[in-house]
Formats: C-alpha cells, sequence, structure tokens
C-alpha cells in the first residue's frame, strides 16, 4: 500500500490555471474525496498522479519515490473511468485479465487472481460475455474488479458513480466503502456530490476555481467550513450565511432582529473587526432551536416536508432568505411569523471581504 | 372482452389501428418494389457486361441482341492469350487432332485460331495487382497511424495539415498527369511500378487519413488511457486496444483506396507505357487488333470488376457496423 504526496503541485492549460500550487499528503490506506464543482481540477489532480496528465511544475511522490515523470504504468496504481472504459472487443474475464497480463503474470495465477475478485464482486456469471451488453452496476463492478486484481499501491477513482442511476448509486456506494475498508488501500475519489463524498470519505478536498479550499474530515468541513464557498458548498442545504451588521457585541440581521453572540465570539469579533463593520454570520439549519421568546423572528415562506424533519424557508426580509429544520411535530402554516434561538456550539462568522471564516480566538 | 356479437359497440373503421398497420405494410411493399426497380436498372450494364463476356464472337455483334445464347469462355480465353490465325490449308483438322489439347485450345481451334502463348495483358493484370496491393497497403498503414497522431497528439499546425493533405485531392489528377510526368521521366521513375505505387500511395493518404481520423476520433481516449495505467506502454495500448476497434474504420478504407487504385486510369496511361502498365488502359487497347472483339472487353471488364466485389463483398459486415458498440456511455 502507499503514501501519494503532492508538493507545489501545479496543472497549468495555456495561461490559465487548472489546478493552482498543491500541497496534500495522502496516507496510507486513507480514502480521500477531491470534491468540488465541475471544472474546478479535481479530475486534472486525479490524472496528474496517474501519471496520464503531465504536471506543469511540483512533485509527486508514491511511498516517498518521485514519481512526477514516471510512465503511469510504472506506477503501480489502479484507475476507475467514470465511464469505465471497459475494453469492448475483450469479454469480462479478459478485461479483468489484462493489467495481469501486462506483468506477464503465470496463466494459472491469473486464473485465481480472476475468479477470487469476481467472486468478490460478484460477478462469477458475467465472465464469458462482453462489456457492451451489461448494465451499468454491473459494468461499474466489472471497473472495479478490474482495478482491484492485481492489488495495485493506490486506487484512484474518477467519478465511478456519476453514470448509475440514482437509487443504484447509494448501493455502489456502500459496495466501494466495504470494499475499502476490507482492502485498506489508499484511495482517492474525485466526486461532484457532497453527499457521497460526507458518506465514503475520511477526509475530503474541497475544492473550487482550481485551488484546494479546505482539507479536512467530513465533520471538519461540514462544521467548521474555512470559508464562504465550503461553508456553501457542504450540505444540502447549505449552511445559511447572513450579512449581519456588527456593533457593541450584538449583530443586527436584515429584517432588523438582534443576535447576541457568545462572549468567546464577541471578543473575537471585537478584535478582528473593530468596531461597526459588516459579517456573515454562518450557522447549519439544524442549529436553530425554534423558541417561543423573540430571538431571531423571521416569516415561514416554503415548508418542505422531508420525512423526519420540515425544513423551513423564512424570510428575514424581502431579500434574506435563511433555512432551518425543525421538528416534524409541528405544523406550520405559510405567512407565520417564527422566533428561533442559534446553538451557540454551531454559529459561525465569515470575514465579508475576503470571505475567509474567522477563528475563535 | 367478450360482449355477445350482437352487443358490440360499432367499428369506426376510419380509426381502426390495423388499418394504419396495412397503409405501413404497402409502403413499405412499395419501398421494395422501388429498391427491386432502381436495382434492375443499376444492374442492367452490368448484366450485359457479363452477358456480352459470355458469349461467342458471333452472338456478341448479332442484330437484335440475343438474351438467350449459348455460353462461350471465348471472350476470356482470347483476352488472356495470343492466337495465330491457322486456316483448312495449313492443316487446321490435323491440329485439332492432337491430344494433348486443352479444353481452351479446343475453344479457340473452333474459331480457327491457335493458342501460341499468355495475352500481354496477364503481365499488366499482374501490374495492377501489385500497384494496387502495396499501394492499399501503404496508404491505410500510413493514414492510421497519421491519422492516430492528428487524434490523439498535439500536432503543430495541426489545422493547416490537415487541409494541406486533403488539398492533395483537390485537383482532378488529369491536370496534374502533365508535371508528374515530366517529373517522373527525371527521377527515372517513368514505366516504373514503384513509382505508380508511390503516386498511388500519396493520392490515397489524404483519403486515408481523413477517414481514419474520424474512426479513431469516435474511440475515447478512456481505452487507452485504461491501458496505460494497466501497466502497458503506448505502443503496446495502440496495438491491443486501439487498432482491434479500428478494424470497421480500416475495413472501409482499404475497400476506398483498393477500388481507386484498381480502377485508375489517368495516371496509368500517361505514366506507363509496357513495363508498368496497369490493366485499365490496357483494356482498350484490345479494341485495336483485329476488329473489335467486345466479347473480349467485356470479358476484361468483368475480370477487373470481380476483385473489387469480392474484396467488398468479404469486408460488407465491418462496411456496414457502427463503430463505437462498446462499454463506454457517452
Amino acid at each position: 500500500m502507499a503514501t501519494i504526496e503532492l508538493r507545489d503541485v501545479v496543472k497549468k492549460f495555456g495561461d490559465k490555471y487548472a489546478v493552482k500550487p498543491m500541497n496534500m499528503t495522502i496516507q496510507d490506506g486513507e480514502f480521500v474525496v477531491l470534491l468540488g464543482p465541475s471544472g474546478c481540477g479535481k479530475t486534472t489532480t486525479l490524472r496528474m498522479i496517474s501519471g496520464l496528465e503531465a504536471v506543469s511544475s511540483g512533485n509527486i511522490f508514491l511511498n516517498g519515490k518521485d514519481v512526477t515523470w514516471a510512465h503511469p504504468s510504472a506506477r503501480d496504481i489502479a484507475y476507475v473511468f467514470q465511464f469505465y472504459a471497459l475494453y469492448p472487443h475483450l469479454t469480462v474475464r479478459d478485461n479483468i485479465a489484462f493489467p495481469l497480463q501486462a506483468q506477464a503474470v503465470k496463466r494459472d495465477v491469473i486464473e485465481r487472481r480472476v475468479k477470487d475478485v469476481s467472486n468478490l464482486l460478484k460477478i462469477k456469471h458475467l465472465l464469458k460475455r462482453r462489456p457492451g451488453g451489461l448494465s451499468g452496476g454491473d459494468q461499474q463492478r466489472v471497473a472495479l474488479a478490474r482495478a482491484l486484481v492485481r492489488h495495485p499501491a493506490a486506487f484512484l477513482m474518477d467519478e465511478p458513480l456519476g453514470a448509475l442511476d440514482a437509487d443504484f448509486r447509494e448501493t455502489m456506494r456502500a459496495e466501494i466503502k466495504a470494499l475499502h475498508v476490507a482492502q485498506k488501500a489508499t484511495t482517492v475519489y474525485v466526486t461532484h456530490d457532497q453527499i457521497e463524498a460526507m458518506a465514503m470519505g475520511d477526509r475530503i478536498v474541497v475544492m473550487s476555481n482550481a485551488s484546494v479550499q479546505q482539507i479536512g474530515t467530513p465533520a471538519e468541513v461540514y462544521h467548521s467550513p474555512t470559508n464562504l464557498f465550503v461553508a456553501n458548498f457542504i450540505g444540502s442545504p447549505g449552511m445559511n450565511l447572513v450579512k449581519c451588521h456588527y456593533q457593541g457585541g450584538k449583530l443586527t440581521l436584515p429584517g432588523g432582529s438582534v443576535y447576541v453572540p457568545a462572549e468567546g465570539w464577541q471578543k473575537t469579533l471585537d478584535h478582528q473587526l473593530g468596531d461597526n463593520q459588516t459579517v456573515v454570520l454562518g450557522f447549519r439549519p439544524e442549529a436553530a432551536r425554534v423558541s417561543g421568546e423573540p430571538k431571531i423572528s423571521a416569516d415561514v415562506f416554503l415548508v418542505e416536508m422531508n420525512g423526519s424533519n420540515v425544513l423551513l424557508d423564512l424570510h428575514l426580509d424581502d431579500d434574506n432568505i435563511v433555512r432551518i429544520r425543525t421538528n416534524r411535530g409541528v405544523n406550520y402554516g405559510l405567512g407565520d411569523t417564527i422566533n428561533f434561538d442559534l446553538d451557540p456550539q454551531m454559529v459561525r462568522f465569515f470575514n465579508p471581504s475576503t470571505e475567509a471564516a474567522l477563528v475563535m480566538e | 372482452m367478450n360482449t355477445p356479437k350482437s352487443k358490440r359497440p360499432e367499428v369506426n373503421y376510419a380509426t381502426r389501428v390495423d388499418k394504419v398497420t396495412f397503409k405501413s405494410k404497402l409502403t413499405r411493399n412499395l419501398k421494395a418494389i422501388l429498391t427491386v426497380i432502381i436495382a434492375f436498372i443499376v444492374l442492367i450494364p452490368v448484366f450485359w457486361m457479363a452477358a456480352t463476356s459470355l458469349k461467342s464472337r458471333a452472338d456478341a455483334v448479332a442484330a437484335p441482341p440475343k438474351v438467350i445464347f449459348e455460353p462461350s469462355m471465348e471472350g476470356f480465353i482470347g483476352l488472356l492469350t495470343q492466337r495465330r490465325q491457322v486456316t483448312a490449308a495449313q492443316g487446321l483438322e490435323e491440329i485439332k487432332q492432337d491430344p494433348n489439347l486443352k479444353w481452351y485450345d479446343r475453344v479457340m481451334l473452333n474459331r480457327g485460331q491457335q493458342i501460341v502463348g499468355k495475352s500481354e495483358y496477364v503481365g499488366y493484370l499482374k501490374n495492377s495487382a501489385i500497384t494496387a496491393g502495396i499501394s492499399t497497403i501503404l496508404s491505410v498503414l500510413f493514414g492510421l497511424f497519421s491519422a492516430y497522431a492528428f487524434s490523439r497528439f498535439k500536432v503543430a499546425g495541426k489545422g493547416d495539415l490537415l487541409f494541406f493533405i486533403l488539398s492533395t485531392r483537390m485537383l482532378p489528377p488529369i491536370v496534374v498527369t502533365i508535371p508528374i510526368f515530366l517529373l517522373y521521366r527525371q527521377l527515372g521513375l517513368y514505366d516504373t511500378t514503384f513509382g505508380l505505387i508511390i503516386l498511388y500511395t500519396v493520392f490515397n493518404l489524404s483519403f486515408s487519413v481523413w477517414l481514419m481520423q474520424g474512426f479513431i476520433d469516435e474511440i475515447p481516449r478512456e481505452y487507452e488511457e485504461a491501458a496505460l495505467v494497466d501497466g502497458y506502454s503506448r505502443l503496446q495500448a495502440f496495438f491491443k486496444i486501439v487498432l482491434p476497434q479500428t478494424i470497421t474504420g480500416l475495413a472501409a478504407t482499404t475497400v476506398f483506396c483498393l477500388i481507386f487504385a484498381w480502377n485508375e486510369y489517368a495516371f496509368a496511361v500517361m505514366l506507363t507505357a509496357q513495363k508498368a502498365r496497369t490493366a485499365p488502359p490496357s483494356i482498350p487497347s484490345v479494341l485495336g487488333t483485329g476488329g473489335i472483339e467486345w466479347a473480349q472487353i467485356a470479358a476484361g471488364a468483368m475480370g477487373f470488376l470481380i476483385p473489387v466485389a469480392i474484396v467488398t463483398f468479404a469486408l460488407r459486415n465491418y462496411l456496414l457496423r457502427g463503430v463505437t458498440f462498446g462499454a463506454v456511455r457517452r
């Protein structure tokens, strides 16, 4: 198994950055998810690790060895493509055996390994067929089998579930995660689906506009986003971000509600903003606690029944909407005014001009 | 619905579904009939040629033309052999008694001719096969590799290069034959099979590059990339993954290049005399020797048509089948 290290890795297409200087170390056996909207450079990063794309500058280390300019075939990594890339002219068996044939593995060993991996992925009955006639899920399993069969140092997966139907995606997600738990192989997984990233990653690398926004565990990127982009991108819906006026230890929200942050935050805000400044208040929908006393008040304008909870869209004023989760037991009518408080543990602040999160002192 | 007959609602025949089906059946039949008619019109000359090639000399020029006739191989034999006129006085009957005569000798002796050797046409046909065969293989091979490069790599001035390659096709061949004739005479390539092969290869290359590039563009890069990370070199990936999937394209390109090189007339008539002459310019020369031998001319044309027809027929599955039928969903 392997560690992967990126040191100041840059990719430029012409004058345009596809990946801005990137530093990252992936531990042995770790499942790291590269997450970001399309065109943010996550696939390019993956391709650079695999060697399919040359870096513009910087170095890539595999197990401490510099492989920046090594041929893809020399890196001992497996790559699972978004559209599987199964060889259409070969049978499933030959597809799976293909990487082993490159290593001139003995015929009986190939036979055994193909059998083992096809048992593991439950595709034994498909071995004689050609990939063209298989369902998306089966093709995905064959692609995974082809990656698994030679016990590579690391797995790189480029949106492997992107082409599957929504309901089937969850099943495959669990299967891939289970495979990872069983094999403990270093895995880099690219996706634009933050739910997938949260569910699967040991760590998540959030990327946007060719640069890394945050690297952290799912809990870290969810609860303590480092900037407005991450706060908004992670979670469905994303974090509520409200531009407030801060003066004398009090926040004035749009619509006139006043919120008094915890003492620790007051000090931080005083210190970092000075007096009389605007600041972005951030809180997750589940941080709101509906209460009788008038803390923050807003008007209900949409009620989304989610089964286990209810998501309310609230108007602070005409331009500002916040979304909060409430108990499913209570019914709210459109136009009702609701008062709520915020869990002090779950309140975050961002600098509106730098977009960076403020750190409590 | 087992409603008794009397109680069934009245059927509105104007909207009945089976009426629509009937109509579509009719149009389908009409299409079939039309196809047959068109095929008939197109095939009449071919049939006429085939029939004439099997006629005796007398039948070939009979007026009104004979549709039913006694088939004879005179045309083909005449085309491939050199003969000597033998009269009765010169002992025609005696020659006929020779027990070593082959069937073709007899056919010609009945016409009063004795076969004395192969005709020049046999050599021309051989030249044609060599020229067309080698130039087709070369242009498909070069086309495959250049198309792969154009499709997969950053080639400086790619657009200009491709346009330049295509532009070699913009002049009708006949326009450039004179300069090429002078050029070839200087270079000593006049009337050489080698010279003709070069010319046909280059001429077909533009076509081959463009056609093959279309086919290779259709093959997703992911296949090769998968092979690369699976531990293969680029060349191995090309042969193991790309090549098997270009078969359709290769077959189509081969057929088209072969048809051109096999049928080419203008260059061949200008740039060859005797040694390297191919079959197309030599068929008309049959016209000259000893009156118009229609059966021989038709036989020449038939013999010329058959190889291309066979190759096209053999590759028809590849020609028709779609390009990607693979596992990559787009």
